[in-house]
């Protein structure tokens, strides 16, 4: 069996905003659209992914929140509506998912072995939380390949941001082992935001792009810097100032996706693809990928 | 800011978010002592004349200001997800339209940002579903259920409070108020034994039992005032602030006038679980320190840059 790969790894947003402006079926709400900087980058993402050989999407989500350690989905099959408790006027959303089972587990008895509490989730009426279900959905709008989601342990409520990046870099390290003892090519996702501001007020009609902007210039600014790393290919070095981008802009990164994701992929040094910045009521959300493959990495933006 | 008579608390709970006392009640003795304490709570609102059962939960945040549960039947089976393999807990629950509706524009009426949620499958929360499964299992009461907007501090939280009175003044309504919260929120980060369940630690057990105390005493507002130091003593930092003595006190009265009586105090993986009541009385406990100001009306965030300089 040849050996496994993380063939991608995608930096992906998960505002139900996203969905909501894309008008899918699948969503009860309509919209006049919106946010199209990102939309359009994630489009161009989902080409480019389209076009590379892959059988599963494994997903880091911050809204699994687990604080007894870190768990895996567990069934073949969920089949229900996410409903955002947040933004439920935009998001309600009809889904039907695979889960590759056998890759999840795996992943989770590597990360055990790695000394991380986990814990398979196996309970069918469970619902798949709507960061999964938005960054899937842009990333692979066919819902055609299998995927696994893992919880995002709140390490740093607990502890510090500092053991959060100890824990999510070994959880990366195992589900790298893993991939590869699978033989399996997958795509990592790590769904989240930038800088996580939000406004606490909606415009009347959320999809008015008048009213859109970052919560405030620190925000941006930090966000930049960010970019500007994972654009330079220093990923060791953003992780090196996560805890102060996270506190100055109570960034999303708090979960630990980003660096559960850089882990996986060995802290890459080349540079990440950008596809799009822009904000949304407020947050800070850049979509990115990490392509491995010196002949199919692009200068996209 | 009533437009009719004073609103009528007919007494409060304080009650834990966690699912073991509706889930796996026999699995220790501390989750069962809690769980009697919940039938407890249940006898006593079935025998009071409450109109509507009134949820505060820590366990909902929200964003766009505060959330309203509104629509009139809310079903779905909820799972919980850390307590995931405890089982499935499905729910049926009657909400007051009216209330509801009448709440949003009372709270906007204060200043603040409100809205009502009417959507089938919304995720009603673990705290809420667990706390009105326990307290009002046949729906013979309607409810409301508010969340917890995850940026709010004092002010606005008081100002809630203020809003839901308002709100049982015009309507003439009778109401039994729910807080759903943990005292010490820290868990243990790996799974347990219920029977060797614990408080995470002394440090945690000594401020429970101090916070316990002023419950007994029926100190509403004095713990209203600690509310900050109970959040940096035993909260884990998840939200800006501990916020349901704020609400609890805004809500039934700003004062220390209450007969308390805790029925159950005990682990849950590690958190501070404890059932109370809180009935209003003619009494009162000890002085009353006021730190902060009291508040009326939400003004919004004080815009420091703009507006700090001596006009």
């Amino acid at each position: 069996m040849a050996k496994g790969q993380i063939v991608a790894g995608c930096l992906a947003p998960h505002p139900p905003h996203l969905v909501y402006a894309d008008n899918p079926p699948q969503n009860e709400a309509y919209s006049e659209g919106g946010w199209e900087t990102l939309r359009w980058g994630y489009q161009r993402l989902a080409r480019k992914l389209k076009d590379i050989d892959y059988d599963a999407i494994v997903i880091f989500t911050p809204h699994w929140q687990t604080y007894i350690g870190t768990h895996f989905l567990g069934l073949p099959e969920f089949k229900s509506k996410s409903v955002d408790p947040v933004f439920p006027n935009l998001f309600r959303y009809n889904y039907d998912l695979q889960v590759d089972v056998e890759l999840s587990e795996a992943m989770r008895e590597a990360a055990s072995e790695e000394g991380i509490i986990t814990k398979m989730m196996r309970n069918p009426d469970f619902r798949v939380d709507y960061g999964t279900i938005t960054s899937c959905h842009l990333l692979n709008p066919k819902w055609d390949k299998p995927i696994v989601t893992i919880s995002s342990n709140r390490n740093a409520h607990y502890y510090s941001p500092e053991v959060m990046i100890e824990q999510a870099t070994a959880l990366g390290r195992a589900c790298a082992k893993a991939i590869e003892e699978s033989g399996k090519r997958v795509v990592l996702v790590a769904s989240h935001s930038l800088s996580h501001r939000h406004f606490v007020e909606e415009a009347p009609l959320p999809e008015d792009m008048s009213k859109e902007h970052i919560y405030n210039h620190s925000q941006y600014v930090w966000d930049m810097k960010i970019v500007e790393m994972i654009r330079d290919g220093k990923s060791r070095e953003v992780i090196d100032i996560m805890p102060e981008f996270t506190e100055q802009t109570i960034a999303e990164t708090e979960g630990g996706g980003l660096i559960w994701m850089l882990g996986a992929m060995g802290f890459p040094d080349f540079p990440a693809e950008i596809y799009g910045y822009q904000s949304v009521i407020g947050t800070g959300n850049v979509i990115a990928c990490w392509d491995p493959n010196d002949d199919t990495r692009e200068y996209v933006l | 800011m009533s437009e009719t008579n004073e609103s009528e608390i007919l007494f409060g709970i304080y009650c834990p978010p966690h699912p073991q006392p509706l889930l796996s009640p026999e699995a220790s003795e501390g989750y069962s002592n809690l769980r009697t304490a919940y039938d407890e709570c249940r006898n006593r609102i079935e025998e009071s004349e409450a109109d509507i059962i009134i949820v505060y939960s820590t366990t909902w945040p929200s964003i766009i200001g505060h959330q309203i549960q509104a629509l009139e039947k809310a079903v779905w089976t909820h799972v919980d997800d850390d307590f995931h393999y405890l089982g499935s807990m499905p729910y049926e629950f009657h909400m007051d339209t009216q209330f509801a509706h009448s709440m949003k524009e009372n709270c906007q009426k204060r200043g603040l940002e409100a809205r009502t949620v009417e959507y089938e499958g919304f995720p009603i929360d673990t705290g809420s579903v667990v706390a009105l499964q326990l307290l009002n299992p046949d729906n013979r009461i309607p409810t409301c259920i508010l969340s917890s907007n995850m940026y709010s501090n004092r002010s606005e939280t008081i100002v809630l409070g203020k809003a839901v009175r308002d709100t049982l003044a015009q309507q003439n309504k009778k109401a039994v108020v729910v807080v759903v919260s943990s005292l010490s929120n820290r868990m243990f980060t790996e799974h347990i034994d219920p029977k060797e369940d614990r408080i995470h630690s002394q440090k945690d057990d000594d401020w429970n039992r101090k916070i316990l105390e002023f419950f007994d005493d029926g100190r509403l507002e004095d713990l209203s005032q600690l509310s900050r130091d109970i959040h940096g003593q035993i909260r884990v930092q998840k939200v800006v602030a501990y916020k349901p003595a704020w609400w609890l006190a805004a809500t039934m009265g700003q004062h220390n006038n209450y007969d308390g009586e805790v029925l159950a105090y005990e682990a849950l993986h590690g958190s501070g679980g404890a059932v109370i009541t809180l009935t209003p009385s003619s009494g009162s406990v000890g002085d009353k320190e006021f730190d902060e100001d009291d508040v009326e009306f939400y003004r919004g965030d004080r815009n420091v840059l703009d507006k700090g300089m001596l006009e």
